[in-house]
């Protein structure tokens, strides 16, 4: 084990040699390659005018590659796979495309993750931003948010293990240890297993990532509380708006853009979500996901990177107006600079 | 106070509010509350009490044998046998008792109880106990089986952490996220910063549209790269006579995931930073190369910090790269993956479970709230910016 330990701490101290070294190094030979000497003044001029031009390069090199070679082209790539078979050598046209039509579990994995879209990024956000407007009223409120904020250091794993035990069953007269089903039982209710009740498990999955995200929607959403004037808030007390009003007519729509953010990011998550279905079920019970059943086909016997790739490409073409949003956001902030 | 505080300042919901949060509070922390307790206590308590009971001690029926009938005395007309149901252990009560299995508690400590045949039974609370007879107990008689109810006052331990730490391969699994996680985090920041440093602060043709990439691509989900990247690790891995599922190898893929978001945060700190600074450094003949490492870099260690916790507790927490890249055996497996393995293999163990689970979100809790404040701004910088 010590070995590991300091064999991990030389590759560290190598690999961020290694990464300084390019930085330092291909500048360096770009100064030397083209000088910029007092001797010859038109040469100096070219020369530092081609510097300027190469440089930027030399510093997005390394980020470019690790981009192009990780994201861009396995986008293309994956899509290419969609319409070859299992094997990813025969071209079956759209054959993949109509499997996954036809597919019951697909069908299922669909529905699912519309549950989990139409739920997850409301209830984080609606959570939220009721927590941030609470916590910002109250002297300890910093508090509650840290711990509020908590989850979101703990893996997905992690987090399921701890639901888990929550909703642990016991069955015959056994002392039920898991948390629900103690308190099912002491309002004189029946115990059941609730990750394996069709349907509704898939909201006992949900409750996870609720309880993981909601402090990431309610740090965000609190700060843009904080942006809103203070005048608007006072003109409308002095204006007798209840707390109720001053919620849903000032607060909600001033930070209407911020909101949309969170939601945007949360369903993003969603779709990606892959380790809570897998640790809690792993897709059993009816609640499959598409993100699950791709990893389940890209392994199922030996693999089949057709179908795999189809799920990919779906669950791509979900976050695809999210992306051009996203960019067209990103291009009105620039401008607006 | 901010604005949306002073308002409510004077409101007679205040209490409402307190308590709201206090719920709130409450819920968000149970869960995690649970599994710390748990891990903490006595494998055989965890499976008859729930965690919750763990503060209160609990009360455990336990079956004991009395004295044998040499021990007897003769005291008047009747006979004797004397002792204590719990030699031996301190801390504990008896709370009540019974001769019957069906009714394991049906005499108060204390109370004389008629055992029927001329027997009588005491137990006290503090274990003494009397039992006594019109007629002596004959030798050949079997001590006598009785019931007590026990109470034990609440009891922690750390041998669940013994156990998983050296024989559950999770000490080993920490030892392994470590050794994916710390180059996973210090590279990208680097390459990162070069690049958004490029896309603040020089002139080159294209820099919208990269911009526009970059920001495309953050929401590009990870399973659209799995099955293309096996493929060409595979290649790699048998152009070069190595194995597919390598340390570079996943540090490489966690360095590319974190790409986007790293320059994007970055860039929004980097080209936020004093335009004054920075061409007064390149009038006075400064390299870009020395503005970014003299200048951008040291005012920029708020926003590098943030990403690289980010960047920390992605990677620690992360499955499917590490399942996809890395591989499920033995000498690679990262704490989640460790973790997911015993939940299939130790379903029921929760004395396990929890230890191992504790494990693997105290590093990133430790992270987490000493740099908590790093991390928010990191947050905001990203998202709350022109929304």
């Amino acid at each position: 084990m010590l070995s590991q330990i300091v064999s991990a701490l030389v590759v560290v101290f190598v690999a961020v040699v290694a990464c300084s070294a390019y930085f330092y190094f291909s500048n360096k030979i770009l100064d030397l390659a083209l000088p910029v000497s007092d001797g010859d003044v038109r040469a100096a001029s070219r020369n530092l005018n081609r510097r300027a031009v190469i440089r930027p390069w030399l510093f997005l090199g390394p980020a470019l590659f690790l981009l192009f070679v990780y994201l861009v082209y396995p986008v293309v790539a994956t899509f290419i796979l969609s319409f070859y078979d299992r094997t990813g050598l025969q071209f079956v046209g759209i054959a993949n495309y109509k499997w996954a039509i036809g597919d019951r579990e697909f069908r299922q994995s669909i529905f699912n993750n519309i549950l989990w879209l139409a739920v997850v990024p409301a209830a984080c956000t609606f959570f939220g931003l009721v927590i941030a407007v609470m916590t910002d009223r109250i002297w300890w409120g910093n508090i509650a948010k840290s711990i509020v904020f908590m989850p979101m250091a703990i893996s997905f794993v992690g987090a399921s293990v701890i639901w888990k035990f929550i909703y642990e069953y016991r069955g015959g007269n056994d002392v039920q240890i898991g948390l629900l089903n103690a308190i099912v039982q002491l309002f004189g209710g029946t115990p059941e297993v609730w990750i394996s009740v069709p349907f509704w498990n898939n909201f006992f999955l949900m409750i996870i990532l609720i309880w993981i995200q909601t402090g990431f929607a309610m740090v965000i959403l609190s700060a843009a509380l904080r942006g809103i004037p203070e005048e608007t808030i006072e003109a409308a007390v002095i204006d007798g708006a209840n707390g109720w009003q001053i919620f849903w007519r000032i607060m909600v729509p001033q930070v209407w853009g911020t909101i949309a953010v969170v939601w945007t990011t949360i369903t993003i998550l969603v779709l990606k979500v892959f380790d809570i279905v897998l640790t809690m079920t792993n897709g059993q019970w009816q609640t499959m996901v598409l993100a699950n059943l791709m990893f389940d086909w890209m392994f199922r016997g030996g693999g089949d990177s057709g179908r795999s790739a189809v799920i990919a490409i779906i669950i791509m073409l979900a976050v695809t107006p999210i992306m051009i949003w996203n960019v067209r956001r990103a291009n009105r902030e620039l401008k607006g600079h | 106070m901010t604005a949306v505080g002073s308002y409510f300042k004077i409101g007679p919901a205040r209490l409402f509010v307190h308590l709201a949060v206090l719920l709130i509070v409450i819920i968000w922390l149970i869960p995690t509350l649970g599994i710390f307790v748990s891990a903490l206590r006595d494998k055989d308590q965890i499976v008859v009490s729930g965690w919750w009971t763990a503060f209160v001690g609990s009360t455990q029926t336990v079956a004991v044998r009395l004295g044998t009938p040499d021990q007897q005395r003769q005291e008047g007309a009747n006979y004797v046998i004397s002792g204590n149901v719990l030699e031996g252990q301190t801390g504990r009560s008896v709370k009540a008792f019974g001769n019957r299995v069906q009714q394991p508690a049906a005499f108060d400590a204390g109370m004389t109880a008629d055992l029927g045949d001329g027997e009588t039974l005491q137990i006290n609370s503090d274990g003494s106990y009397r039992y006594m007879k019109n007629t002596a107990f004959s030798p050949d008689e079997r001590p006598r089986r009785i019931y007590v109810s026990v109470s034990a006052p609440p009891e922690f331990t750390l041998q669940n952490y013994n156990t998983v730490l050296t024989g559950e391969g999770i000490g080993q699994s920490f030892i392994n996220s470590l050794t994916v996680t710390i180059p996973a985090t210090i590279i990208p920041i680097l390459i990162a910063a070069f690049a958004a440093y490029a896309l603040s602060w020089m002139e080159f043709p294209g820099r919208a549209l990269l911009i526009a990439l970059v920001v495309g691509l953050i929401v590009v989900p990870l399973q659209m790269s799995l099955i293309p990247l096996l493929r060409l690790y595979n290649e790699v891995g048998n152009m070069l006579g190595q194995p597919s599922k390598t340390y570079p190898g996943i540090w490489l893929a966690h360095t590319a995931f974190g790409m986007p978001l790293a320059i994007f945060l970055l860039r929004a700190y980097i080209a936020g930073l004093p335009k004054e600074i920075i061409e007064s450094a390149r009038v006075d003949g400064a390299s870009d190369f020395e503005i970014f490492t003299r200048i951008v870099l040291p005012l920029s260690f708020p926003a590098l910090a943030s990403f690289a916790i980010f960047q920390f507790l992605w990677v620690w927490n992360d499955l499917l790269v590490a399942m996809v890249f890395l591989g499920t055996d033995k000498d690679h497996l990262v704490l989640t993956g460790s973790l997911n393995a015993l939940l299939g293999s130790r379903g029921g163990n929760w004395e396990i479970l929890t230890a191992s689970a504790f494990v693997t979100i105290v590093v990133p809790l430790l992270v987490f709230f000493g740099l908590q404040r790093y991390l928010v701004r990191g947050l905001l910088a990203g998202s709350v910016k022109g929304g």
